[in-house]
């Protein structure tokens, strides 16, 4: 009961990163049917550009308000970043074969990765203890402040996102862009403001998201993108991939999954069952748990 | 009816890629007019449509509408001048409901207009009982109301319809017909494209035929009717 119970704790902990990290990669898609691959490595590069401005602006303080600057900066760095990306790698590619638009995305992500290594080095970095090293044991379960903080603060931003998609006018926009941008036009909404925003919210939720994977792990790497880009890439295929609520369960359920195959079987095998779980997903459901509610009358 | 040109098309030449859809094609609409646009499948019907709304880009040529060029104007801000468009295939947004659809069709407004949405209930009296339900689980039919019913959300003055009638029930075609003679008759100048000549003649002011991007003929409704060319061609009818 002790690990089962330990497992879940890790495992919301790892799911809330993966699911705001696979948020990016739905929007994008939702949007433009299109799977932004240059997202993770923006993840990988927030925790390096919060790891930088941690040392070089805030003079190695740690205080609430040096914390709270560090994610607002790196959040919106990674805004203009992705802003950028979608101006200079995707736009212009907008009418041209989907092909030549995924081999643009390759290129982007290869762009960020080897510009992070430039700038950063090949070597581990270790991030910054930017939360106090705190653990409460609840019989025999330990729970970290930064386990409890990483999974507050996501349901916070997923729930305001998904209030934001659901209740607001630029969220109806959003909405009716992912289902049809023609369509949507004739209302008058200007689907290029739309598409920008996506980046955007996508890009900062990533870059918090990457903060959060330099708090947990401590060690980031220049080419750590790739991984927790995939695995957030797979939590939103199962989630069902361009749905918004599909991403954040695809992020949870990938995250418990992964927490409970280490605890009871081992984490050596997690690449091979999470594969696993995701072509067994896609035999019962082909769109994913959440995908496609409703099959388009003719 | 007025003799004020609304909406003027001139010289308008369009292309995808090397292929010309619209070799130069001219036509008017006044103020409180019903204008239909007939002609075969790849006349050039839905091309005109959708270049008046900005969704394909003109070649050359001009569409004036109250004295601004639309060809210089962004696909979304067409509606916020007052031209409001039902496309072909109709697209209403399948996962969201009637309501939300209504809603966004209203977007270009910022706040909601209840008495006009009112009125749409009121001419499709369908919507109002399936306002609930998923726009992708109504019938074609309905489907098209939702359309017409979405494109009068922006109050528009000239309304765009792209083949209403197409893959629709008869007695439902009959229908949407009458409450778009409604619809005009608020005052709304319509623009309709139709590939049933008959039935768009009835309920037209005037007519323009297209064919392979050229209009062939243009007239009076009766003058139109009465022409052997339209009856050999659209009516079915041999002399």
């Amino acid at each position: 009961m002790d690990i089962f119970l330990q497992q879940l704790a890790n495992g919301l902990t790892i799911g809330s990163m993966y699911a705001l990290v696979a948020l990016g990669y739905t929007m994008v898609y939702g949007v433009m049917r299109l799977i932004n691959f240059a997202h993770g490595d923006m993840v990988a590069a927030s925790a390096f550009v919060g790891l930088t401005i941690y040392t070089q602006v805030m003079g190695e303080s740690a205080s609430l308000g040096a914390v709270v600057l560090i994610f607002l900066l790196s959040a919106g760095s990674m805004a203009v970043v992705g802003i950028i990306l979608e101006r200079v790698a995707y736009r212009p590619l907008r009418e041209a074969p989907r092909l030549s638009a995924v081999v643009s995305a390759l290129g982007a992500s290869l762009v960020i990765q080897n510009g992070i290594m430039l700038i950063w080095g090949p070597r581990m970095r270790i991030f910054p203890e930017l939360v106090p090293q705190v653990y409460w044991d609840l019989g025999g379960v330990v729970i970290s402040l930064i386990q409890v903080i990483i999974l507050l603060l996501s349901l916070v931003l997923m729930i305001t996102l998904y209030l934001f998609v659901e209740k607001t006018r630029m969220g109806a926009a959003i909405r009716a862009s992912s289902i049809d941008q023609d369509a949507a036009r004739l209302m008058g909404i200007n689907v290029n403001s739309v598409i920008a925003l996506i980046f955007i919210i996508g890009s900062s939720l990533g870059a918090i998201g990457g903060l959060f994977i330099g708090l947990y792990y401590r060690g980031i790497t220049f080419n750590m993108g790739w991984q927790y880009g995939l695995y957030a890439f797979i939590a939103a295929i199962i989630g069902g991939i361009g749905n918004i609520p599909g991403a954040m369960l695809g992020g949870m359920l990938l995250g418990l999954f992964n927490a409970f195959i280490a605890g009871y079987v081992s984490s050596t095998w997690s690449d091979a069952f999470t594969f696993i779980l995701l072509i067994l997903i896609l035999i019962v459901r082909p769109t994913g748990i959440l995908g496609e509610r409703v099959a388009e009358k003719v | 009816m007025s003799n004020d040109v609304l909406f003027e098309i001139k010289d308008l030449e369009v292309s995808y890629g090397s292929i010309t859809a619209l070799k130069g094609i001219s036509l008017k609409v006044h103020k409180g007019e019903i204008v239909t646009i007939l002609g075969a499948n790849g006349a050039g019907k839905t091309t005109t449509m959708r270049t008046i709304s900005q969704l394909l880009k003109a070649k050359s040529g001009s569409i004036m509408f109250k004295g601004q060029d639309l060809t210089k104007i962004a696909a979304h801000k067409i509606v916020k001048l007052g031209i409001s468009h039902s496309p072909e295939g109709r697209r209403v947004f399948g996962i969201l409901t009637v309501e939300e659809n209504l809603m966004l069709g209203a977007f270009s407004q910022r706040k909601l207009d209840r008495e006009v949405r009112s009125w749409v209930y009121e001419l499709f009296p369908r919507l109002k009982e399936r306002r609930k339900q998923l726009a992708g689980t109504l019938s074609g039919g309905e489907q098209q109301m939702l359309a017409i019913g979405r494109a009068l959300m922006s109050k528009p003055e000239m309304l765009l319809l792209d083949e209403p009638s197409l893959g629709i029930a008869p007695i439902l075609v009959k229908a949407i017909f009458k409450q778009i003679k409604e619809i005009a008759q608020s005052g709304v100048t319509v623009l309709l494209v139709e590939q049933n000549a008959k039935a768009a003649l009835k309920l037209a002011d005037r007519g323009y035929v297209l064919d392979v991007g050229k209009i062939a003929l243009s007239g009076t409704s009766e003058e139109l009717l009465a022409s052997e060319k339209i009856q050999e061609a659209y009516l079915g009818k041999k002399h």
